[in-house]
């Protein structure tokens, strides 16, 4: 087979995956929309680069501890103390009363997403992983 | 030496490509350091907090894999591969511009000026030079291939993929700045690692496609980039960049399927495995002839950590045993492996390729001793820098409840190794970058003076 056609064929295949995945593959009516105040959490939580040490879903640095759902498993109040004062490891950021809660909505709407890690699954003999909310 | 004899910098630019890169990744494993012992130590340099050291340190060892391999490409197609490049011009404005917005992105990282996500935490409009650099790199590469009346080896396909899907996977990483993106989590979060997935793809494409070439060059058999496996590996890696980066976001709520095609075009990869097994005999009888040689020598290393790394990757694709190993430091030690066992073993074996073919044996072989010391100390500490992570993956992967500091106490004495080791490995790649970087400076100033022709 012609190498052009390949390529071809490949980058044909590559197009409406990748509708896919931004449509329909990611779709997640289980979400609930995100709210003024979480968004500006969300802007802040890029312009501190906290993704640098912290992780959602497993990705980012792995100074400090994943984020995706500290809200469910140690409550708001407990991630609004450490962004109010930092630790030994993580740096008090000054943050001013809107901000820390614009920081905490975020981490609040994070939470809603997902879980991780999972924490209930099937393993199937070929090695996938079921979550029992898919 | 098959330069010119009329002393024009036709090839130059090339060259200052190299030379650019080479201090990017020295620079790159300095803040890479000083991340490590941070990590141990976060009281250490507070000054210059773990949320800029990190980003200095992937951003420069990124732009060591990027420049490193671009400056390979401009080299080989004018000097080896014998083509007149379409715009000389453009190559200096693409070199320019890298310049000054690299320069721009370290300053916002030193004054803490983010904006941007994961591994591109620069203000987003930084992008846009960026954009236009590739923009230019793209038409002055196709431009100049084009022109070739014969058959295209594998490398100007990989090379040619490399540079078109940096463009798709770049645009796609800034797709949340659209609302529609940046809104759903599962979205944002699912189309970050398609493109970073991906990217990694594009930049395996131009490395790859260096050492196919520098291979078929030491070899002298052009066939090695032409064959039928060649190119079989060739399309198997693009079908990898397109559709294998999900094995990152097994754990992420988007469509299943989407995360099964990864884990089954993920192992695909066996192949590669198999054919690595496969040519194991012939690659150390060919190591025996070439030894000598330092290009050689760093593919020899390359091919080693390219085994070793398919392995680790094999096995965090399985979504059964990436339950243990994601969001650990096992991804962290095949992400290591991977850029400095693999990437820049390749790129030192363009550069020292580079240097043979631009000076005479009496001028480049009088660092060997140096260079073998190098060699010998980076792998060695790579090899000890690997398992220690490896080793603290394992810890906080199966470390049985607690809270992140009594985990992070758990597995301590691994991080201590690590940082030891990662002083080690930037002292052996230091030794081997300040060699090559003496005679790549050696060789560009005497261009620079128009002696070159006369001296050699």
């Amino acid at each position: 087979m012609n190498r052009r056609a390949i390529f071809m064929t490949l980058c044909a295949a590559f197009i409406p995956y990748s509708v896919y995945v931004y449509t329909q593959g990611t779709e997640a009516s289980h979400i609930r929309a995100m709210s003024e105040e979480a968004r500006y959490g969300q802007q802040l939580f890029q312009e501190f680069n906290c993704i640098a040490c912290h992780q959602f879903y497993g990705l980012g640095g792995y100074m400090g501890p994943d984020l995706t759902n500290v809200v469910s498993s140690r409550g708001s109040a407990y991630a609004r103390a450490f962004l109010m004062s930092g630790t030994q490891r993580m740096p008090n950021f000054n943050l001013n009363e809107s901000e820390l809660d614009a920081m905490v909505a975020y981490l609040e709407f994070v939470d809603t997403t997902g879980r991780y890690p999972a924490d209930d699954y099937q393993i199937n003999w070929y090695g996938t992983v079921v979550q029992s909310d898919e | 030496m098959t330069s010119d004899d009329d002393g024009d910098d036709r090839d130059m630019i090339g060259l200052q490509f190299l030379r650019l890169g080479m201090l990017a990744l020295a620079a790159g494993m300095f803040f890479g350091v000083i991340g490590g012992f941070q990590f141990l130590f976060p009281e250490f340099l507070r000054e210059l907090l773990f949320t800029k050291t990190r980003p200095l340190h992937v951003s420069l060892v990124i732009s060591w894999i990027f420049l490193a391999s671009i400056g390979g490409i401009y080299y080989y197609l004018v000097t080896q591969c014998k083509l007149k490049l379409f715009s000389p011009r453009a190559a200096n404005w693409h070199f320019w511009i890298f310049v000054v917005t690299g320069l721009a992105i370290l300053a916002c990282y030193f004054a803490g000026r983010f904006g941007g996500r994961e591994y591109f935490e620069y203000p987003a409009v930084l992008s846009i030079p960026i954009f236009l650099s590739w923009i230019i790199f793209g038409v002055n590469y196709f431009k100049t291939v084009f022109k070739s009346t014969e058959p295209w080896p594998v490398y100007y396909w990989m090379w040619g993929t490399g540079i078109i899907f940096f463009f798709i996977t770049f645009s796609e990483a800034y797709l949340w700045l659209i609302p529609y993106f940046r809104e759903s989590m599962v979205r944002e979060i699912t189309v970050q690692w398609k493109s970073y997935g991906a990217l990694t793809g594009s930049w395996n494409m131009l490395v790859y496609g260096t050492a196919i070439f520098v291979a078929s060059r030491i070899s002298e058999n052009p066939q090695l980039a032409r064959s039928r496996m060649a190119y079989g590996l060739y399309f198997l890696g693009l079908f990898n960049l397109m559709f294998g980066w999900a094995h990152h976001i097994y754990l992420v709520p988007s469509a299943p399927w989407l995360r099964s095609l990864a884990y089954a075009v993920s192992m695909t990869e066996l192949l590669v495995l198999g054919k690595i097994l496969w040519d194991w005999r012939a690659s150390l009888a060919s190591y025996q002839i070439h030894k000598h040689g330092n290009a050689y020598r760093f593919l020899f290393a390359a091919d080693i950590w390219i085994f070793i790394n398919l392995v680790v990757a094999l096995i965090i694709s399985v979504p059964a045993l990436n339950l243990y190993t994601h969001g650990t430091h096992i991804t962290v030690a095949h992400a290591m492996g991977s850029t400095i066992g693999i990437n820049t073993m390749i790129l030192l074996a363009s550069v020292f390729f580079v240097i043979r073919e631009e000076l005479p044996a009496e001028v480049h072989s009088g660092c060997s001793k140096q260079v073998t010391f190098g060699y010998r100390m980076a792998n060695v500490s790579l090899a000890v820098f690997f398992v220690s992570l490896i080793l603290a993956g394992l810890g906080k992967g199966f470390y049985g409840g607690g809270s992140f500091q009594e985990m992070m106490l758990s597995i301590r004495p691994f991080l201590l190794v690590f940082a030891v080791s990662g002083v080690t490995l930037m002292l052996g790649i230091w030794i081997v970058l300040f060699s090559a970087l003496r005679l790549i400076n050696l060789r560009l100033s005497l261009a620079s003076r128009g002696a070159f022709a006369a001296e050699y």
